[in-house]
């Protein structure tokens, strides 16, 4: 069977149910629910890495969350809030939020404490220490909870086209009850192209955005002795705050 | 709570139906992660290699790589296969990265000593590199575990995905109860697994056991 002949057919990439259109739809869902994630957990998770208090509630939250059937939320609450754009909306921030809060918490929380001693020696107080010190040198790992929500975000709208939801999951749901393979085929590989792609604009924001003292590589000052790929906790914690989505 | 009672055997069925699809793909992942954890962990290039492989990997949505293993593969879209590879595949990228991790912080001077004290290459791996790596790598698996579980259910979608079947009948026949009970056997079967792993590593690692009641004085 020919299977990428879809997607090289010129029909496909027109009107409001051809690639381009799909794809502005599943960045429209992307963007809006990250916006809204964004601004409910970096507070957040920031204010619970500058006291210490409610660690624990992350780290439960997160990891109840990667058990949390995503296809299960949806259908729930698409059938709590009815059919439309607000169910699944609501289910995608859900599902947005814990890993950019973990990633949050985790990077204030993982600030050298001399650094920030070296803050308060220098005369600088709670909110001058919060978004003068601790947000900046939390800034990997924010950004790394950013990249494991957006691949949540961006896969769990492509199931969400199973409840109605557009965007990219149309071809595979489409295609899945009309028996037309090449066109479910030519839709996963529009959606693993994109997460790909928003995966690695990401990384690039990290080289773009973090102070150069931050991103590893040469450090000025070597006090102790490197052991060969120590795991480092910090990045652990970033990287469990993701998983398969 | 009616729906519950009145469809056990249901349930049943699909719990069982699930542990089938969830389980097998978190040990064959295992297996095939140690070796290439190894060879990430020996060779800077292999490190290198199997990263971003693994990253690539784990950055596929899941309903997107189901679909895409059939033309690979040569199965047939409706085929529960392509749900227990696609599992096997985010296993092992998860956990490459970690048993690289795990075996690169075995202390160096526990090698050297096993080394001086004439264990071969390959028998110092078994009995003392991979031993000691066992409580890094089992936090990997615990996450693996978990999320194989949860994904699981995504395969619902077309046609194959133990409890996620119910999340797809309790939609189309608008029976809240079947989808609450479908989230909370899945949570529970991820609670179960999760604690079974989290034993395992109790059994496994008895010197961390005899340090931990040394400490506590008892």
């Amino acid at each position: 069977m020919n299977y990428l002949g879809w997607l090289f057919d010129g029909s496909h990439w027109t009107g409001p149910q051809g690639v381009p259109a799909r794809l502005v739809e599943h960045l429209g869902y992307t963007a809006l629910t990250l916006l809204v994630g964004l601004l409910v957990a970096v507070p957040l998770g920031a204010w619970i890495g500058h006291t210490g208090r409610g660690g624990f509630a992350v780290v439960g939250l997160v990891n109840g969350l990667r058990a949390l059937p995503t296809l299960g939320l949806l259908v729930l609450l698409v059938g709590l809030v009815g059919i439309g754009l607000l169910g699944p909306l609501v289910a995608l921030v859900i599902l947005a939020a814990p890993p950019i809060l973990a990633g949050t918490y985790a990077g204030v929380r993982n600030v050298d404490a001399a650094v920030v001693d070296a803050a308060e020696g220098m005369g600088m107080r709670g909110p001058g220490v919060l978004f003068g010190v601790e947000l900046p040198n939390a800034l990997p790992l924010i950004i790394g909870g950013i990249r494991s929500s957006t691949l949540q975000v961006i896969s769990t709208a492509t199931i969400a086209a199973y409840v109605g939801l557009g965007g990219l999951g149309r071809f595979i749901i489409d295609g899945l009850a009309t028996r037309d393979f090449p066109e479910m085929i030519a839709g996963s590989i529009l959606v693993a192209l994109f997460a790909i792609v928003a995966d690695l604009l990401l990384g690039g924001v990290v080289r773009l955005l973090v102070s150069p003292g931050l991103r590893g590589g040469r450090r000025p000052r070597r006090l102790r002795p490197v052991s060969p790929s120590r795991p480092d906790p910090a990045a652990a914690a970033a990287r469990a705050s993701g998983g398969p989505s | 709570m009616t729906w519950v009672l009145g469809n056990l055997d249901v349930i049943r069925e699909r719990t069982l139906e699930h542990l089938v699809l969830a389980l097998p793909p978190v040990l064959l992942g295992l297996v095939i992660a140690i070796p290439l954890g190894w060879l990430a962990n020996r060779t800077g290039a292999g490190r290198a290699i199997l990263t971003n492989v693994a990253g690539l990997a784990y950055t596929i949505p899941s309903l997107a790589l189901f679909v895409l293993l059939p033309p690979l593969l040569g199965t047939g879209i409706l085929d529960s296969r392509n749900v227990i590879v696609a599992l096997t595949v985010y296993t092992v990228a998860l956990l490459v990265r970690t048993v690289a991790d795990a075996l690169g912080a075995v202390p160096t001077v526990i090698v050297d000593a096993a080394t001086a004290m004439g264990y071969p290459p390959a028998r110092r791996f078994v009995a003392v590199e991979l031993p000691m790596a066992v409580p890094v790598i089992l936090a990997g698996l615990r996450v693996a575990a978990v999320s194989s579980i949860s994904l699981v259910t995504v395969g619902s979608v077309i046609g194959f995905g133990g409890l996620g079947r119910m999340f797809t009948d309790g939609f189309q026949r608008s029976i809240p109860a079947e989808i609450i009970a479908g989230i909370v056997v899945v949570l529970v079967i991820a609670l179960v697994v999760d604690g079974l792993i989290l034993a395992l590593g109790r059994v496994l690692t008895p010197w961390n056991r005899i340090g931990q009641a040394a400490g506590r004085g008892t």
